[in-house]
């Protein structure tokens, strides 16, 4: 079984979020880097949980970046994955990503990918299904549950209200959510092992963003919080109707 | 040119993301001719209701393909539709169907796609729109660089517009001969539920609540509201309540008019999920818990005493004002 993980490189959750001084990007200072939560915990340990499951096969985890990425690849390596690509270009957009490892694809093909459901940094949740649309093959996303059985995956979507069984044939991309899978921290032996664990650097194929984010701020300030006393709550819903005008 | 607004249905009814979709393509190019995509099995009169929303054309796909919900082949539809329709603007709902048709139709139709609009586009300088980025812990602008452009709305980014009007509606065959490669083999949905992302009111406990056998003072507060129950990360990861309600940096950003927190202390994370909420309304018994830095209503009290006596003030209101 040959799986690929696509991974991003996302700040961690914890990162207090600032900004360079003309808006035009993250103020990376400080700021600690870590594989996008949904990538790691529930694509990359379900696929590794199926290739022990075979007995046989490869992880290979992918993702789009230069150098100062290597880190993070490092990291999901550590976790468990056999080996590591990294298309060395900087990730400009969700269109891009999905072309250039489409791109990857169509030379070394793979028996299905699995990615988050969206990273933390630019939350769009659309480059999995780009990539599937440039690869012409079926896209299921947020898969709280996935089995193999021969060619046929058996997998259960989360459909918003209510959850989905569905089916696919061979090939396929499906975006992880909660559920799929449990975070696991690296070990020491996996933490050595990694280091040794080859990391391809391929160089990118001719393609074009579709957008381009910009003027990047923090939302507006809340002003202070009205304590209301816990025995009078006819208070608090006369404000929720007239202050606040949410009732 | 025209403008091209996907409407999604759920149980043979039309969503009030459509509503919002619609709305937002009118003011996005004011005057230019709006379509409504319908996939699937509607009615008729609500069909032609959504000439109030601004829609002249509503465009009916229907048949045994649309049965199931395949996102590639309501995304292969819309983007044949988009090509009928000369269009140069997609519009789409940020939800579980947004997010799996948009990329399929932007790729089609080679466009940038925009996903999670806050704002309607400012074209005063190319053409610009405001997302929430970090999990909603910061705000940026996204230049779509292409002549085709596809956006997906932040649910309760825009208020409705309605006003009188009835859309012509015709039937729509794509011609695409393609069968799903999808293949649905049950469906469970959660009945009398509120999708949380699409929730103008929520209630979100966390490990406060003391166990999962005591989210019925939660639950009865969302039923009173008419609101969806979500819940913090401990919670949802020890099982108390199902993955699907876990709102914050890992699990789901909403943005709902009203968002009371029980027995949440405010870590970081959750506030990025939440943050976008219109009103924060927070019970917690640590007068110093973080979430208060963030919330506009703040209660120092049990939750176990101060969600029934909610409840009772809400459906007094309600009573009052019926």
């Amino acid at each position: 079984m040959n799986i690929l993980v696509c991974i991003s490189k996302v700040p961690d959750t914890t990162t207090k979020i600032r900004f360079l001084s003309d808006a035009s990007g993250l103020d990376t200072n400080g700021v600690t880097w870590i594989v996008n939560p949904s990538d790691e915990w529930y694509a990359l340990v379900r696929a590794l949980e199926l290739k022990e499951a075979a007995g046989s096969g490869k992880v290979t985890i992918i993702t789009v970046g230069g150098a100062e990425d290597d880190p993070i690849i490092r990291k999901a390596l550590a976790v468990g994955a056999d080996e590591a690509v990294r298309i060395d270009a900087p990730a400009h957009d969700a269109a891009f990503v999905a072309k250039q490892i489409a791109a990857w694809v169509k030379e070394n093909p793979v028996d299905f990918i699995l990615t988050g459901k969206e990273t933390i940094d630019y939350n769009g949740s659309v480059m999995g299904g780009m990539l599937a649309a440039h690869l012409d093959v079926p896209y299921v996303a947020l898969v709280e549950k996935l089995e193999k059985s021969g060619n046929t995956t058996h997998m259960h979507r989360d459909i918003g209200g209510g959850t989905e069984e569905v089916e696919v044939e061979g090939m396929f991309v499906a975006s992880a959510t909660k559920g799929l899978a449990e975070q696991r921290i690296p070990n020491m032996r996996g933490i050595m092992a990694a280091r040794t664990k080859p990391i391809h650097v391929t160089a990118p194929v001719d393609a074009q963003p579709g957008v381009k984010f910009k003027n990047y701020s923090l939302p507006p300030e809340k002003g202070a919080c009205k304590m209301i006393d816990p025995d009078n709550m006819d208070e608090l819903v006369r404000l929720l109707n007239q202050e606040a005008k949410v009732l | 040119m025209a403008t091209i607004v996907f409407v999604d249905s759920f149980k043979g009814h039309i969503k009030k993301s459509a509503f919002e979709s619609l709305t937002y393509a009118k003011k996005a190019q004011p005057g230019q001719e709006i379509i409504a995509l319908v996939a699937g099995d509607v009615p008729q009169d609500e069909l032609e209701a959504l000439g109030q929303y601004g829609a002249s054309k509503v465009w009916h796909a229907n048949g045994p393909a649309y049965q199931d919900f395949d996102s590639e082949i309501q995304g292969k539809t819309l983007a044949k539709a988009a090509e009928k329709a000369n269009a140069n603007l997609v519009i789409l709902p940020f939800d579980h169907t947004g997010k799996s048709i948009a990329p399929i139709v932007a790729v089609a139709m080679n466009a940038g796609l925009v996903s999670g609009a806050t704002s309607l586009p400012d074209t005063s300088n190319g053409f610009t729109v405001k997302v929430n980025v970090f999990s909603g812990k910061a705000l940026a602008e996204v230049e779509v660089l292409t002549e085709s452009k596809v956006i997906t709305v932040n649910p309760n980014s825009i208020p409705v517009e309605k006003e009188e009007g009835a859309a012509q509606v015709e039937s729509f065959d794509p011609g695409l001969n393609i069968s799903p490669r999808v293949r649905v083999k049950a469906v469970h949905k959660n009945t009398d539920e509120i999708p949380l992302p699409e929730a103008e009111r929520v209630v979100s406990a966390g490990r406060g609540l003391k166990g999962p056998e005591n989210w019925g003072i939660v639950e009865d507060l969302a039923k009173t509201l008419d609101a969806a129950t979500a819940c913090s990360r401990p919670v949802s990861d020890i099982g108390w309540r199902p993955h699907h309600e876990h709102v914050g940096q890992t699990g789901i950003t909403i943005r709902p008019n009203l968002y009371i927190a029980a027995g949440i202390s405010g870590a970081i994370q959750h506030l990025a999920g939440v943050n976008g909420s219109k009103t924060i309304v927070v019970i917690n018994t640590d007068p110093e818990a973080p979430f208060f830095k963030a919330a506009d209503y703040g209660v120092v009290g049990d939750a176990f005493e101060v969600l029934p006596k909610l409840n009772e003030a809400v459906r007094k209101f309600k009573e009052a004002s019926a």
